[in-house]
């Protein structure tokens, strides 16, 4: 109120505490990586989709997306859509034990953030090996 | 006014507009999908690689078939109710409608393309 002179002129508030400034933490991390992983799984969706359609389509069209599939290129999606795949598992479980009233206490809530992570990449591995 | 109930004056009032239909959704098709996951990914990830051939025999498995068709439409329905959260977050106005429909449809499209290919491949 006592810096607002001109009845026109807005008021420079201070902001909430926004992204650029706020501590990074391990429960931000975790919830914004859930979202990223969801939607960046939709890449490595369409090349699967599209993979099997070729398979079903004709010799020709398969030998075209298979060779996609097994490149380079393919390989990093696949193998990136693994671990975003096995990330978003996690974090999903996680959110039914924050429903379920359980590990919402802010250190239990982080170690779980972790575990999510170290997991997903544990579980890469692991399906890598099997697979 | 008094023969409303405090139910009635509560229902739509909050932010969703939907009550907790949308998060029960993302719940159930979770767990689903949570179920599913595990034994689908090692049925994919074995039949990366392999010929032609090798490939429709693996998706003309009744069950690998019929569990792909799962995993495809309960994970898109799950993508689309999930994305449009995030269009509501960042998006207003017509750029919401629109990413909206546009979540939608790609689910959509998606999850048709995936079952289109296993009528074929199975049938």
């Amino acid at each position: 109120m006592a810096e607002a002179t001109g009845s026109s002129k807005r008021v420079e508030r201070p902001l909430s505490p926004h992204l650029q400034i706020y501590r990074v933490q391990m429960t931000s991390v975790s919830s914004i990586l859930t979202r990223i992983t969801g939607h960046a799984l939709m890449v490595g969706v369409i090349l699967a989709v599209w993979w099997l359609l070729a398979a079903a389509v004709s010799e020709p069209y398969f030998a075209l997306a298979n060779a996609v599939m097994t490149s380079w290129f393919g390989k990093l999606v696949m193998t990136g859509s693994l671990w975003a795949v096995w990330y978003h598992y996690l974090a999903g479980l996680r959110h039914l034990l924050f429903d379920a009233r359980i590990g919402l206490e802010i250190q239990t809530a982080e170690r779980l953030g972790w575990a999510c992570i170290l997991g997903s990449v544990a579980l890469t591995a692991l399906t890598l090996v099997i697979v | 006014m008094t023969y409303l109930t405090d139910r009635k004056r509560a229902v739509g009032a909050g932010a969703s507009h939907t009550g907790t239909a949308h998060h029960w959704f993302m719940t159930t098709s979770s767990v689903a999908l949570a179920v599913m996951l595990p034994v689908w990914l090692y049925l994919f990830g074995a039949a990366i690689g392999g010929t032609r051939d090798q490939v429709v025999a693996a998706f003309a498995n009744p069950f690998t078939a019929i569990l792909t068709a799962l995993v495809l439409v309960v994970s898109m329905r799950h993508f689309a109710k999930g994305s449009a959260v995030m269009v509501e977050d960042y998006a207003h106005g017509t750029a919401r409608k629109a990413g909206l429909i546009f979540v939608s449809a790609l689910a959509a499209v998606i999850a048709t393309t995936g079952l289109y290919a296993l009528i074929r491949i199975a049938l």
